[in-house]
């Protein structure tokens, strides 16, 4: 098993190396550089060349790229052109406002969404099921940020029961009122996706397995129907989580069009400006952590899963 | 009885020992930018004018202010941390600017000659400890004609230019002076000078969130009195989406956005809200080729400005634009009479078969959004809608904003297939107003004359203004550059900004500017 985490660890070397190279190779192929954006518009053509020599931005992108490599390999993913800040200073500040905002969608999201899931496969092509499959379609189809501009017409503007964007303060406070206030509507939107992934994931998953021939003869040796579902729950469990894992990372890249819609100052909000402004460093220190994020999930979703199901053998 | 009991109030009074009335609840004013981040508060800010707006003029000062008390006309420049400033009757190439005395930085220091020096060596000397890469990259938009800066005495230095430069002092508006002690207090770092800042301005720091917000606080000691802010704070929002601006506002979390979508200004008045529109200093425009293309052609380029019905525009954007016929909005001290370019379908057909521009094939370089460019893509389509009913075939060449200032800042000659560009831009003065459009030593790369028009006969009329200290005799020479712009059509015109602001209820004495700039610090805020 150790093993077999660390050739997974190792794996994750060439994919941080590629989604780097990717990403590097992106923004440059884009036209525009940071230094459009820093200067005010009026500009000439001799500062921008003047202060694209001090970024080091006139040198040849391999050249650039091995010198972002190094400091990285060093521990330092440099500084934000736009802002001068520390780019870790800036990950982990958004980054943390992400993973609260994600943490909660996520919890909402899966607690939801298995209960609807297995209530509509349990007792599939009932009211309940097809209740369940228009909620889910509903939620995947819908798109998140025009949900979210509606719930706040409706809560913020016209009820003005819930702040309509920001998030109170730098650092939330459980205990505050007006912190989880601020909570609510971006949650609720970012939820909306992932329960109908995964709810209909569950539903299918465990429909698929209430039709195996271990539940009759379960329920033919008198086991109780709530014990019959638990041993269905368990067999349905690793395509679901498989699922849960992806959205997990997915609701950790931060939503782009939910933060803005918000002014949530999370990752999705930090990479939309550190891409209209070109703002290398930033970028790729936010798009290699994410990586990482998405790298370690799926590992801890594939351990969680062979040990739930033996027959998940991993070599 | 009565009587002693009166003249024991009254002693008690005198000696203060009655309990104080209650104190007034801190009067907050919270500011939704449209800015995506914080505005730079390390001295030049950045995030354009908008960073200016609310940072800059708040925290600090320059040697020249802009007068934003009235409303009724363009704002223009007034004495700063300078009294005064005059051209050296000895030397037209060296400025000479008297400072203000008894200023002092919000960490108390004295203001004089030695921290102007200071800071200019901060702007431009590269070798200087508080030198800054990106200070240096600001100012350098301002200083571009800058040579030296001396001492002559403790509260007067003298600006020596490259060339003869009359508008010399509306560039020194832009530089903001940051306090030397602080700065060396945090050995010279700008980053963490950025975090506790300290200058002369009417707003001391308070507080930062990155990314999330900005507070300022009164500063009580400010040298303009009639300038100390009514209200207690300031606190600065940056929130990029329009509708976020207006539910904000609309949910009581704000005070005062900037440009609200203008689809939203009904519903914001319906609740009560206060929509302020102005002119300012703001052009919607094309900038033109002059060397590749049909545009080269007088007549294309008049034909291109007959055939727009401009009357379109500002309905479609819900009355918050101008028309644009010229290059300055009407209201501007050098406008004069210029030609005007009425809405002709039948000229502009004329005028192309005339140049024998038939169908007049041109690519235009627009952006999907960006800093001034209002409701880009809707207002390109109209664009095209009214050129090609004329005989015009119109191909759009569709960039993000980044990548159109690239566009711009190149020039022509590296993009020949592109025929205009439609940058908003920014005219607070007569230089980046006019000057740099049409003056050929401003042909980019090198400046913003994007499309190389040239001009012998402009090209005089610019340095004869450049070389005039007399205000008048500028301001009739400026006059005739306007004239002359229109009459040699050298844009598309289509409209200028009213830049829409909405406000609570709640705030009062607000004077919208004819600027890009705007002062808060007459705002009081109603009781809730």
């Amino acid at each position: 098993m150790l093993g077999y985490v660390a050739r997974r660890l190792l794996a994750a070397v060439p994919i941080a190396l590629g989604v780097s190279v990717v990403c590097f190779a992106l923004v440059h192929l884009a036209p525009g550089d940071p230094v459009q954006t820093l200067l005010p518009p009026d500009a000439d053509a001799a500062t921008v060349a003047r202060l694209r020599e001090l970024y080091g931005l006139d040198r040849p992108l391999p050249v650039q790229y091995a010198a972002w490599l190094g400091r990285v390999l060093a521990g330092d993913l440099g500084r934000s052109i736009a802002t001068g800040r520390p780019v870790a200073e800036e990950i982990r500040r958004s980054l943390g406002n992400t993973v609260l905002l994600a943490g909660l969608s996520v919890l909402l999201a899966f607690s939801l969404a298995f209960v609807l899931g297995t209530v509509a496969g349990r007792w599939r092509g009932g009211w309940l099921d097809r209740l369940v499959t228009g909620v889910a379609v509903l939620g995947v189809s819908v798109p998140n940020y025009w949900l979210g501009i509606v719930l706040v017409i409706v809560f913020a503007v016209e009820l003005m029961a819930l702040p309509a964007s920001g998030m109170a303060g730098d650092a939330f406070d459980p205990t505050s009122w007006d912190h989880l206030r601020h909570l609510v509507l971006p949650v609720v939107t970012l939820s909306m996706i992932p329960v109908g992934i995964i709810a209909r994931t569950t539903r299918s998953a465990v429909s698929e397995a209430m039709n195996q021939e271990y539940v009759t003869t379960l329920r033919a040796n008198g086991l109780p129907e709530w014990r019959v579902l638990r041993h269905v729950l368990k067999n349905a469990m690793p395509p679901v989580l498989a699922v849960m894992g992806l959205q997990f990372g997915t609701l950790m890249g931060g939503s782009i069009l939910v933060e803005t819609v918000f002014s949530w100052p999370g990752s999705g909000f930090l990479l939309s400006k550190a891409i209209l402004a070109r703002d290398v460093p930033v970028l790729q220190g936010t798009i290699l952590v994410l990586a990482m994020i998405f790298v370690v999930t799926n590992l801890t979703v594939d351990l969680v899963q062979s040990s739930l199901d033996p027959r998940i053998r991993r070599a | 009885m009565t009587l002693r009991r009166a003249v024991l109030a009254l002693a008690l009074l005198a000696s203060g020992a009655l309990p104080p009335p209650a104190r007034a609840q801190e009067q907050v004013l919270r500011v939704a930018m449209t800015a995506g981040d914080i505005p730079s508060t390390a001295g030049i800010p950045d995030q354009g004018f908008e960073g200016w707006r609310f940072v800059g003029y708040s925290l600090y000062d320059a040697l020249v202010s802009w007068d934003l008390s009235r409303a009724d006309r363009v704002a223009d420049i007034k004495p700063g941390l300078a009294t005064e400033w005059r051209i050296d009757p000895a030397n037209n190439r060296r400025w000479i600017f008297t400072l203000r005395q008894g200023v002092t930085f919000h960490d108390g220091s004295p203001f004089t000659a030695d921290d102007v020096l200071w800071n200019f060596a901060r702007f431009t000397q590269e070798g200087a400890r508080q030198f800054n890469a990106r200070q240096f990259a600001f100012a350098r938009a301002y200083l571009g004609n800058y040579e030296s800066i001396e001492k002559i005495d403790d509260h007067t230095v003298a600006i020596i230019t490259k060339q003869p430069d009359s508008l010399l002092p509306y560039n020194m508006s832009f530089l903001m002076l940051v306090s030397p002690r602080r700065s060396a207090e945090v050995g010279d770092d700008a980053d963490a000078f950025a975090r506790n800042p300290s200058g002369t301005g009417p707003y001391r720091f308070s507080r930062m969130v990155p990314g999330e917000r900005l507070e300022l606080v009164r500063n009580p000691d400010y040298w303009d009195r009639a300038r100390v802010p009514r209200h207690d704070r300031l606190v600065l929002l940056p929130m990029p989406e329009a509708s976020t601006r207006t539910a904000s506002l609309l949910s009581g979390q704000v005070d005062f956005i900037e440009a609200p979508a203008p689809d939203a200004i009904p519903r914001l008045r319906s609740s009560r809200m206060q929509v302020v529109t102005n002119a300012y200093p703001h052009n919607w425009a094309y900038q033109l080729n002059f060397v590749d293309g049909p545009f080269a052609d007088i007549r294309v380029r008049r034909a291109a400005n007959h055939a727009l019905n401009r009357a379109d525009f500002t309905e479609m954007l819900g009355g918050v634009a101008l028309e644009g016929f010229t290059n300055m909005p009407p209201g501007t001290a050098y406008y004069g009479s210029p030609r005007r370019y009425e809405f002709d379908q039948a000229r502009a057909r004329a005028l192309l078969r005339e140049a024998g521009c038939t169908p007049c094939r041109v690519t235009l370089a627009i952006s999907t959004s960006g800093s001034g460019q209002m409701q880009p893509l809707p207002m390109n389509e109209l664009v095209k809608a009214q050129l090609e009913a004329v005989g015009f075939q119109v191909t759009f060449q569709v960039m993000d904003w980044n990548a159109l200032l690239q566009v711009g800042r190149d020039g022509r000659e590296k993009h020949p297939g592109i025929h205009g560009i439609n940058i908003s831009r920014s005219l607070q003065d007569p230089f980046n107003g006019m000057l740099r459009f049409v003056w050929s030593a401003q042909a980019a790369p090198r400046g913003s004359n994007w499309g190389h028009y040239r001009s012998a006969e402009m090209d005089a009329l610019i340095d004869r203004a450049l070389g005039e200290f007399d205000d008048a005799r500028r301001l009739a020479l400026l006059t005739q550059i306007h004239e002359k712009m229109s009459e040699d059509a050298v844009m598309l015109w289509v409209a200028h900004d009213l830049n829409p602001r909405a406000l609570s209820p709640r705030v009062r004495g607000f004077v919208q500017a004819q600027s890009w700039f705007q002062d808060l610090t007459p705002i009081t805020l109603a009781p809730r």
